[in-house]
């Protein structure tokens, strides 16, 4: 697979949240606003890239019994990073994901890619795969988070375009639940190719 | 791929593991600990400021307790005397606990009130933050000619579309707030 390939098919083919279905607590429960979505999706490419390249370079010397625990461990090192920087240079982004940014490190699209692809190659493609399925992650959830922002605050990345509430179910849980759905059956349509 | 597993190698793989992580992470906090408490210091220098009158001198914080709870007041001295009290008043949300920073005049109004930290549903409960209709009442409530409850519980404070219980939790925290205070003065 060529390097730009391994970019491309993370976004579009084994787009992680449309296609490989992973990741959902996150995906449902931050894209309220299309700002939030974008951000939880930066958030994640970060850890991501980062285990990605981390356990590339360590898979060889672990050995198989404790595999999960290093990775786990390595994931969790990485978030806890992204969670003090982000404390620390953008704590309204922080507090506006709250609870989620701690729990990136059980998204399975991050532990996925570490059992998949990066224990199984080398650093610059693991990285790549990383900084693919990281974009994947990042368009799908702003888009979600695009389209419950027009629908349920009539406001494009806090742009107010009508006055007063839009409609409130889409802010909320079964919003994310149709949104999500519905997005899920045109990317299949329209973008997969079987 | 993956070396053969025996319990010599598992254990120095993973404590090499936990030691290199545990490194990585007392140098990011090292770094980032200056940085964080300036930023939680200045949120609350922020939320002070804005629930007292202007050009008040502010106190060092005083332990106070808060609707059964430890917290915290500043208070608002002019030409010596105290004109206004900043209390620190936590309740639960609908999604958590709810902070709130409340500042209450010495003749018993609430002056204003800010936001400290919440756990509300962004887009509904969050609006407590940023819903001009709500933050907007706060503003010089006159505890004396109106009542500190929900419309909803027979009060006078207008709660959030679709957020009465996040109302009902702010307006609790303003009430144990303006309680304390009152306390104080006695």
């Amino acid at each position: 697979m060529s390097k730009m390939q391994l970019i491309t098919k993370g976004l579009v083919k084994d787009n992680p949240t449309f296609v490989l279905i992973l990741g959902m607590c996150p995906t449902l429960a931050t894209t309220t606003s299309a700002i939030n979505g974008l951000s939880m999706g930066l958030a994640t490419l970060f850890v991501l890239v980062l285990s990605n390249m981390a356990i590339s370079l360590v898979a060889k010397v672990t050995p198989d019994k404790v595999h999960i625990p290093v990775y786990i461990v390595v994931i969790a090192t990485f978030v806890t990073v992204l969670q003090l920087l982000m404390q620390a240079y953008t704590p309204g982004i922080y507090s506006a994901l709250g609870v989620f940014i701690p729990l990136i490190v059980v998204n399975c699209i991050i532990l996925g890619r570490a059992e998949a692809f990066a224990c199984k190659h080398n650093v610059i493609d693991s990285a790549l795969d990383g900084i693919g399925v990281g974009l994947g992650f990042v368009a799908s959830l702003t888009v979600i988070g695009i389209v419950r922002e027009i629908l349920g605050s009539g406001s494009v990345f806090g742009w107010k375009f009508i006055t007063g509430d839009g409609i409130l179910a889409f802010i909320m849980a079964p919003g994310a639940f149709l949104v999500l759905g519905y997005l899920m059956v045109l990317f299949n349509k329209y973008l997969v190719k079987k | 791929m993956a070396a053969k597993s025996n319990l010599t190698n598992m254990a120095v793989v993973l404590a090499a593991t936990c030691l290199i992580c545990a490194a990585i992470l007392g140098c990011v906090y090292a770094v980032t600990a200056a940085p964080i408490a300036e930023t939680n210091a200045n949120i609350q220098k922020a939320a002070i400021a804005a629930v007292l009158p202007e050009g008040v001198e502010v106190s060092e914080a005083v332990p106070v307790k808060v609707g059964g709870e430890d917290s915290e007041y500043y208070i608002g001295t002019k030409d010596g005397a105290p004109v206004a009290y900043a209390v620190k008043s936590t309740t639960s949300g609908f999604g958590g606990a709810l902070t709130l920073m409340v500042g209450v005049t010495a003749d018993g109004k609430v002056y204003n009130t800010s936001v400290l930290s919440h756990t509300e549903t962004p887009g509904l409960g969050a609006k407590c933050t940023s819903d001009p209709a709500f933050t907007a009442q706060w503003k010089g409530f006159d505890t004396g000619t109106k009542i500190l409850s929900v419309k909803k519980d027979g009060g006078d404070v207008d709660a959030i579309t679709a957020s009465t219980i996040t109302s009902r939790a702010y307006t609790l925290a303003v009430k144990n707030a303006y309680e304390a205070v009152k306390g104080l003065a006695k």
